[in-house]
């Protein structure tokens, strides 16, 4: 009877790594080029031609503490 | 389940960036104005013409920065999904709440507090234009070193908890991991481009305001991912079960 009161309420059992592996792949390449659009594009580096995406993540660029001009 | 656990993130961090926007347009924004006031009056007395603006400073300060916010959000909490979908139940013994809130601890220091203590959030005129290019690898290598290094000190950890038990696995891995980020802030090089007539009070204030954005959106991702993925996690563990008793 006690054993069972003690017992450690069960946890969620770990997600195998096969199938995390290519959510953690494309979704991570994914989410970091977006925060390199806000965070760099335009600044140091440049896939753009122009200032418009620098000029316009402005304010959140230097906020979010990214290095910027 | 990684792909709903991702979308929830992503949500969870879009909500969280609008409470961290809201907090940008009161402490941050203020800050931001009085730094461009001081850039153009140092414009003005070299007698240089003002630059054309290409986006109005209105724009700047209410969609542009809802956008960056909103989308550095939406990542930071999708990037958080996948961390939590490996380390729930492998690397953390604690339900999904309790993984989640650690996960934002650390995410925290190692990804903001550590990295800024060295190279600090700027407010513009504060960063020389021609270095940027240096200012930037040098931002993201003090990152990706604190990272790397928290990683590995979680890891030693772990490796050292059977033997000699979490109170001191933890001190150890603390340890190891304030020992290597000292090192890499002694050795890499400084950044110090602060116009000598710039108002240290607005610089602090600054910087102040952009660590509170970052804690706001931490808090708010670690607190609402864990209720929404414990929610989930639940769920399927409930379906399995019935799924079970079926089959029996």
């Amino acid at each position: 009877m006690s054993e069972i009161a003690l017992k450690p309420i069960a946890l969620p059992a770990p997600i195998p790594v096969r199938e995390l592996l290519p959510w953690a792949v494309f979704g991570g390449l994914m989410l970091m080029l977006m925060i390199y659009f806000v965070g760099a594009e335009e600044g140091a580096t440049s896939l753009i031609r122009s200032m418009y995406v620098h000029e316009f993540v402005h304010d959140g660029r230097h906020l979010l503490g990214f290095p910027c001009h | 389940m990684v792909g709903s656990l991702l979308l929830r993130g992503m949500l969870v961090g879009i909500i969280a960036g609008l409470l961290a926007f809201g907090f940008a347009r009161v402490f941050g924004e203020p800050q931001v104005d009085r730094a461009i006031a001081f850039e153009e009056q140092q414009a003005q007395a070299a007698g240089e013409a003002p630059e054309p603006e290409l986006v109005s400073r209105a724009t700047q300060a209410g969609l542009g920065l809802l956008t960056g916010i909103l989308v550095y959000g939406a990542s930071i909490g999708g990037l958080f999904a996948l961390v939590f979908s490996y380390v729930q139940g492998r690397v953390s013994g604690f339900g999904p709440r309790g993984t989640a809130v650690l996960i934002a601890l650390a995410g925290f220091v190692a990804i903001i507090l550590v990295p800024e203590f060295k190279y600090p959030a700027s407010p513009p005129s504060v960063g020389n234009p021609e270095t940027i290019e240096a200012r930037t690898g040098l931002f993201f290598v003090m990152l990706v070193m604190s990272v790397a290094t928290a990683v590995a000190s979680i890891g030693l950890a772990k490796r050292l908890m059977p033997q000699h038990g979490a109170w001191n696995a933890w001190i150890a891995g603390g340890t190891a991991y304030v020992v290597v980020m000292a090192v890499a802030h002694y050795a890499l090089p400084p950044v110090n481009e602060v116009p000598e007539q710039f108002s240290a009070v607005v610089l602090w204030n600054f910087r102040v305001a952009s660590l509170g954005i970052q804690a706001v959106l931490w808090t708010a991702i670690g607190l609402m991912f864990g209720a929404v993925a414990e929610r989930k996690l639940v769920e399927r563990r409930g379906r399995q079960s019935v799924v079970r008793a079926a089959s029996h």
